[in-house]
């Protein structure tokens, strides 16, 4: 069967190749330093659509960002890896968004982008770790979602069969189509780059990089490269960036993990509800 | 990491002259950007898409192919019910270059290539060799296929080309247990069956890398009763038509990953390519200049390789309290090192570039006949890559084998142990001054061309390119390494004895060899003086001993001396 698949991806500082210069005297990223990447798990989701199209020939990836202009160069890496199209969601008013308004504004330009098989992303993005966004997409979107899987084994007769990692074993489930799939870092590594793609889409841009003169850039077919902002996916800007974020941090520390005093308790009810009490009234959890 | 970006010294190969010129033939004036979608419209595309190819191949290479090295190793291929198979972790890089696109990488697009110049072929080469030389053999074998699209038919070229693309295997089967240096001496025999239309061919060749194929290049008796290499002819054999087994892998010293096998042919099916008994004196006589620049270049990659192992050993190896770098016995290796790989990488792609223009006049001798202007110039052009392509092929093997064995001793004890990458370096490089011609038979291609006065032309033409003022001193010393080359060369002709020139040519070659190399470096230094100074400096200083040395030994000479050599 011809899917439409949608991945979800996300441009994320490379925090496993952390050089001397990746921190401020502040203690804030100098991210600069750091080189700007695409999530590694998002790129196991790709390749999980990449077999897909081999395996249903006539399949079309969707290769979806949100991000500032230079997170076209993510979805440049998607096209040379051999997604079929990719989509920029750009606007300042998408700027300092947490999990639910990223999975607000992704939501929306789904919407925009209508007929799915399947949505796929990585379980986690290695800057903020949360594995929030994708579960909080397939909630605003109303669809079913299977979280961690490792591999897709089949599909058909708008019936899929996944594996999903769970810690300790390996948990086959089956789930209706349409739905939207986490992937996780077990999952087959995705495929290189290939030269052709790469020789094909190497100038491809998106129309705001050609507005500001990128060196030798030409303009992408618009089946290729497309660039939205809240108004093209008829979002709702209260529900957008810092504003529609009901995270607030308040103040970022570093924590050095060190023992400083420990205590025994026993397995027994009344020792377990008198931790948790504590724990809660300290905020630790809750 | 990223086994090209971290080496700057391979952009500045991109940035040659020569290259707009190459690349503009190549791609026919940008013609094939309305036909191709990954066709360049112009130079600058052309450029920063060979970049973003080679940064891809860094990547790759520093990423999976040299990690995957060891495993490469020690599990090696092996054979069985007559096929060979590869370790996994060679079949782990095959699959990774194949979807990466990386397999038709001169072809031309209508075959579904890459379509890129030699020169840029070479510089992935290059990349490659550094991370894992094995692997590069079967990888380069794709170059086999440059002899099907230069003497095959169009039907041979639309059959074969595009499997390559897509990654069939190469192979070039050649060598036979009594046809090792001397080829004319093949015995495989090739019967036509005019019954069937078709050839077949039967015995036994030796020593074949990857000789268990998907696509081999055959060199085999056509003309019965022949005996010397007018009675060969080259044939195309397809794995999968059968008739073709591997009896046996050699048990190698070094690039275990790549399988050398002795293969056995029964009455196997087989294309005739190109014209009866030419197989030896102009097909093999092409795929081997073109597998010389490949060993040249597996030959610099090693260079490379050594050299860092060496200077990573002796930038952290601390001996009487300080780090071993710091002393001059250390610092004189690993800077010669270096000069050396600097050097025949020099050489190297001077021989690329002329192999490329003479390659694209071949192309358009195809399509055309040529203007008399372009018949000159192509003369001129095939007539340095043959020169160049036996002293590179040379001298980049010896220079391999030089820094390996260099590196070794840098490491001390450890160096000695199976722990250190530079054990298994020195290994994989013995090979190179030994397959596709030994150093001795580079030496016997060269030296008509030395005798002819060709280096010596050359050489004038290279030293009466500018360069700035600062240089000027050290051109001098390289005028003067070229007038030794000239005095040492007319000593030795005026004897007027071929066993004398023979004796003498090694000396003669080596002389023209590290002029040659002084003079390219000169020019790279000119266009790059911050780049290439150092090298140049230690270079012209160690090639200057190595000339008058021979010189020395050559003015020293007389033609008594030679029966002393002669064991009794």
């Amino acid at each position: 069967m011809k899917l439409n698949i949608i991945v979800l991806a996300k441009q994320v500082p490379d925090t496993r190749n952390i050089g001397e210069q990746a921190m401020n005297a502040d203690g804030t990223i100098n991210r600069s330093a750091l080189p700007a990447i695409f999530n590694p798990e998002d790129l196991n989701a790709l390749e999980q659509a990449l077999l897909l199209k081999e395996q249903n020939p006539g399949s079309r990836i969707t290769l979806l960002t949100m991000g500032p202009q230079r997170a076209a160069d993510i979805l440049r890496e998607g096209l040379y890896r051999g997604a079929d199209e990719g989509i920029l969601l750009t606007d300042r008013a998408f700027a300092g968004a947490d999990t639910l308004a990223t999975s607000y504004a992704l939501s929306a330009a789904i919407n925009k982008i209508g007929e799915y098989d399947i949505v796929l992303c990585g379980r986690q993005a290695i800057d903020g770790d949360t594995a929030q966004v994708g579960p909080q997409v397939a909630q605003q979107l109303g669809l079913p979602q299977v979280t961690y899987v490792r591999r897709i084994v089949t599909i058909e007769d708008n019936r899929i069969v996944v594996e999903r990692s769970i810690g300790n074993g390996v948990e086959t489930v089956a789930a209706p189509l349409p739905l939207l799939l986490t992937v996780d870092g077990s999952a087959a590594p995705c495929r290189p780059r290939n030269a052709y793609r790469l020789l094909r889409y190497h100038r491809a841009a998106v129309p705001s990089e050609l507005s500001v003169g990128e060196n030798g850039k030409k303009p992408a077919d618009e089946s290729v490269l497309k660039e939205w902002s809240l108004a093209d996916v008829n979002g709702d800007a209260s529900r957008c960036g810092l504003g529609g974020s009901p995270t607030k941090v308040r103040k970022v520390e570093n924590i050095i993990f060190q023992v400083k005093e420990s205590k025994r308790l026993t397995a027994d009810d009344a020792d377990i509800k008198a931790l948790v009490g504590e724990l809660l009234a300290n905020h630790t959890i809750g | 990491m990223n086994y090209y970006s971290d080496n700057e010294i391979l952009r500045h190969y991109l940035g040659h002259p020569l290259l707009k010129r190459i690349v503009e033939a190549k791609e026919q004036g940008y013609s094939q950007a309305d036909k191709y979608n990954y066709a360049p419209a112009d130079f600058a595309e052309a450029v920063e898409g060979y970049e973003q190819v080679l940064e891809l191949v860094g990547e790759l290479c520093a990423e999976y192919i040299a990690p995957n090295a060891m495993a490469v190793e020690e599990e090696g291929p092996s054979v069985e019910n007559g096929r060979v198979k590869y370790a996994p972790a060679t079949e782990h890089n095959l699959d990774l270059f194949r979807k990466a696109g990386l397999m038709g990488v001169s072809l031309p697009r209508c075959y579904g290539g890459l379509n890129f110049p030699m020169t840029v072929f070479t510089l992935i080469e290059d990349v490659v060799s550094r991370a894992d030389a094995a692997f590069g053999n079967l990888w380069a074998l794709q170059d086999c296929a440059e002899t099907i699209n230069c003497f095959g038919s169009d039907k041979q070229r639309e059959r074969y080309l595009p499997r390559v693309c897509a990654g069939a295997t190469m192979s070039m089967d050649l060598t036979e247990p009594d046809a090792g240096s001397d080829l004319q001496s093949v015995r495989l025999k090739a019967t036509y069956s005019e019954e069937d239309g078709c050839w077949y061919l039967d015995g036994v060749k030796r020593f074949i890398t990857n000789g268990d194929s998907d696509i081999h290049l055959v060199l085999a008796r056509s003309e019965e009763g022949s005996v010397d290499g007018r009675g060969l002819s080259l044939f195309i054999v397809e794995k999968e038509c059968g008739g073709v087994h591997t009896r046996r892998l050699e048990n190698k010293m070094g690039i275990h990953g790549s399988p050398t096998c002795e293969i056995v042919f029964n009455r196997a099916r087989a294309e005739l390519c190109g014209s009866r008994r030419m197989g030896l004196i102009k097909y093999v006589m092409s795929l081997m200049n073109g597998a010389r620049l490949g060993i040249a270049t597996q030959s610099v990659g090693l260079a490379q390789a050594t050299y860092n192992e060496a200077l990573e050993y002796a930038r952290s190896r601390k001996q009487f309290g300080k780090e071993i770098i710091n002393f001059p016995a250390v610092y004189d290796i690993v800077g010669t090192m270096k000069a050396r790989l600097d050097a025949a990488r020099s050489l190297l792609y001077e021989t690329a570039r002329n192999v490329d223009m003479t390659n694209i006049f071949n192309d358009i001798a195809r399509e055309r006949s040529l203007t008399p202007e372009e018949r000159q110039e192509s003369k001129i052009f095939a007539k340095k890559a043959d020169a160049l392509t036996p002293i590179v092929k040379g001298i980049a093997s010896e220079i391999a084998n030089q820094n390996a064995y260099d590196a070794v001793q840098v490491h001390g004890g450890s160096g000695y142990m199976r722990d250190y990458l530079c054990e298994r370096l020195y290994r994989d490089a013995r090979i190179t001054s030994i397959y596709e011609g030994t150093t001795q038979l580079q030496v016997v291609a060269a030296i008509r061309y030395a005798t002819g006065g060709f280096y010596s032309q050359l050489l004038n033409e290279y030293l009466s390119e500018n360069v700035p003022e600062s240089l000027q001193p050290l051109r001098v010393r390289v005028q003067n390494m070229c007038d030794k080359y000239n005095e040492a060369l007319e000593r030795v002709q005026s004897f007027g004895d071929q066993e004398i020139i023979d004796f003498l040519a090694r000396r003669i070659y080596e002389m023209a060899s590290y002029s040659i190399m002084s003079s390219l470096l000169l020019l790279d230094a000119a266009a790059n003086e911050e780049l290439f100074l150092p090298s140049l400096n230690r270079f012209i200083a160690i090639s200057e001993a190595i000339v008058a040395g021979h010189s020395t030994y050559i003015c020293n000479f007389v033609p008594e001396l030679i029966n002393y050599f002669k064991q009794k």
